[in-house]
This record gives structure tokens, C-alpha cells and sequence, in this order.
């Protein structure tokens, strides 16, 4: 344990290829960071500027209706719907159901497809498109 | 069974059972997972059924027990969740007790300021007179 010989390494930190479920597995880690942090913030400041009201409001909303907002909002909706489709995957496969390799890949597929679809959905409707 | 100098670590901690912490930590995730799941729902189908998203109707609907009461749910659970989460983020990529000590006190002096910040906001707005 102690040697500092260097020893030959495995190559498996070199070798691999992107699939669904390391690509969902790394998607609800980087969604969940971005949900607490980004998320709870606006969330935070916008409850903060609704209860200030007046000006506070007017340049909450000014961001909120600019193109990075809009982009950091739209994002935030994505990684809200991917967060919660794979945390459902994880709630079942922490039963240790859903480990068998097709289950796996097409609830993981699934998550990401679902995702997209529910932004997309409820961007259109906030927007005006569904109504 | 004796323990040699060539033992492993994990020849060590073999048969010694489980470290006695971290369950709690673990299921706090699902737990609040699941409210989440529930409140986040709620949250989602709000936005999309308020007749209209200007700061009004927003004021108005967090004034009234029917959003102020699940918002501060919301609120509450979304930053023990985040908390929890971060902590599994950080105790994953930051080995050196010191540091992690430091960060994870630091996220949850964090985590408890931003739930005060929005808890104070949702207690204006339920409190005060809706704008």
C-alpha cells in the first residue's frame, strides 16, 4: 500500500463509452446541484421581490423576462422534471427492482425523453401556445 | 482472525459490521424525496392553473393558507433535500476531513440562511395585506 513504485493502471478510467444510465446517473447529480443551488436561489429572491413588491418586483421580472433568464429559468424547469424522473428511478431501483439491462436502459431513456417533453409542455402553456 | 501488516482496509473493517451512522442521513433523501415529489407537483400544476402569472395573482395566491401553507412546505423540505444532497456531492469528491468539515458546515449555514430568507418572505406575504 505504502510503495510509491509506480504501478501499471487499469485503463478502465480511459476506456468506456457514454449509455443512458451513467448519462441519467450524471444528469440527476449535475441537475440536483443545479436545483439546489440556481433553484433554491431564485426561488428565494423571487418570493423575496413578491414580498417587497414595487421596484424589487419590476427587476426580478425584468431579469426573469431577458434572454439569460429565460435560458436560466428554462433550464431550471429541465433539471426540476429530469430530478424528479430519475429520482423515481431511483426510489425503484433502490427496492432493487429495475436492474435488469433492458428495464434499466429504457427507464433511463425514458427519464430523459420525459424531461424534455414536460419543459417543452409547460413552456408552451406559460407562453401561450397550449391555452 | 488475526490481522497481519499485509491486511487491506478493507480487510480490516471486514466483520466489524456497519459504521452505526448514515442510515438516517440516507433515508431523510427518500423521505423528503417523496414530499418533494408531491410538492413540486403542486407547485408545477399551480403555475399552470393561475389565471394569470403577474405579481397580483402571485401576491394574492401566496396570501391565502391554500399557497402560503404548502409553499413554506416547499421551502422548508426543498433546502433539507438540497442539503442532504449537496452533502452526498461533496463528501464523494472532498476525502480530507478538515475541508469537509468546513464545507458541509458551511453549506448548512447556507442552506438554513436561504430558508430564512424565503420563510421571512412567505410570513410578509401571508401576514401582511395582499398588494
Amino acid at each position: 500500500m505504502a510503495s510509491t513504485r509506480s504501478r501499471p493502471l487499469s485503463p478502465h478510467l480511459t476506456i468506456w463509452r457514454w449509455g443512458p444510465a451513467m448519462a441519467v446517473s450524471i444528469l440527476h447529480r449535475a441537475s440536483g446541484i443545479a436545483l439546489s443551488v440556481a433553484g433554491l436561489a431564485v426561488l428565494s429572491w423571487w418570493l423575496m421581490a413578491l414580498a417587497k413588491g414595487g421596484d424589487s418586483y419590476a427587476t426580478f421580472e425584468k431579469a426573469a423576462h431577458g434572454p439569460i433568464g429565460l435560458i436560466v429559468l428554462v433550464g431550471l424547469t429541465w433539471s426540476f422534471f429530469q430530478h424528479l424522473l430519475s429520482g423515481v428511478r431511483h426510489l425503484v431501483t433502490d427496492t432493487g427492482a429495475a436492474f435488469e439491462l433492458g428495464v434499466n436502459k429504457t427507464s433511463a431513456i425514458l427519464t430523459i425523453v420525459g424531461s424534455v417533453v414536460l419543459t417543452a409542455a409547460l413552456w408552451l402553456w406559460i407562453l401561450g401556445y397550449l391555452k | 482472525m488475526s490481522i497481519g501488516d499485509s491486511s487491506t482496509p478493507l480487510g480490516i473493517a471486514r466483520g466489524l459490521g456497519s459504521a452505526r451512522e448514515g442510515g438516517e442521513h440516507w433515508l431523510t433523501e427518500r423521505v423528503t424525496s417523496v414530499a418533494l415529489l408531491l410538492l413540486g407537483s403542486w407547485f408545477i400544476a399551480s403555475l399552470l392553473f393561475l389565471p394569470k402569472l403577474d405579481q397580483r395573482t402571485l401576491v394574492e395566491w401566496l396570501h391565502a393558507p391554500s399557497g402560503a401553507i404548502p409553499m413554506a412546505l416547499l421551502v422548508v423540505v426543498g433546502f433539507k433535500h438540497a442539503l442532504d444532497g449537496m452533502k452526498v456531492f461533496v463528501d464523494d469528491y472532498v476525502h480530507e476531513p478538515g475541508s469537509n468539515f468546513v464545507i458541509n458546515t458551511l453549506l448548512l449555514f447556507l442552506a438554513v440562511a436561504g430558508a430564512a430568507i424565503a420563510l421571512y418572505a412567505l410570513a410578509a406575504l401571508a401576514f401582511g395585506g395582499a398588494a
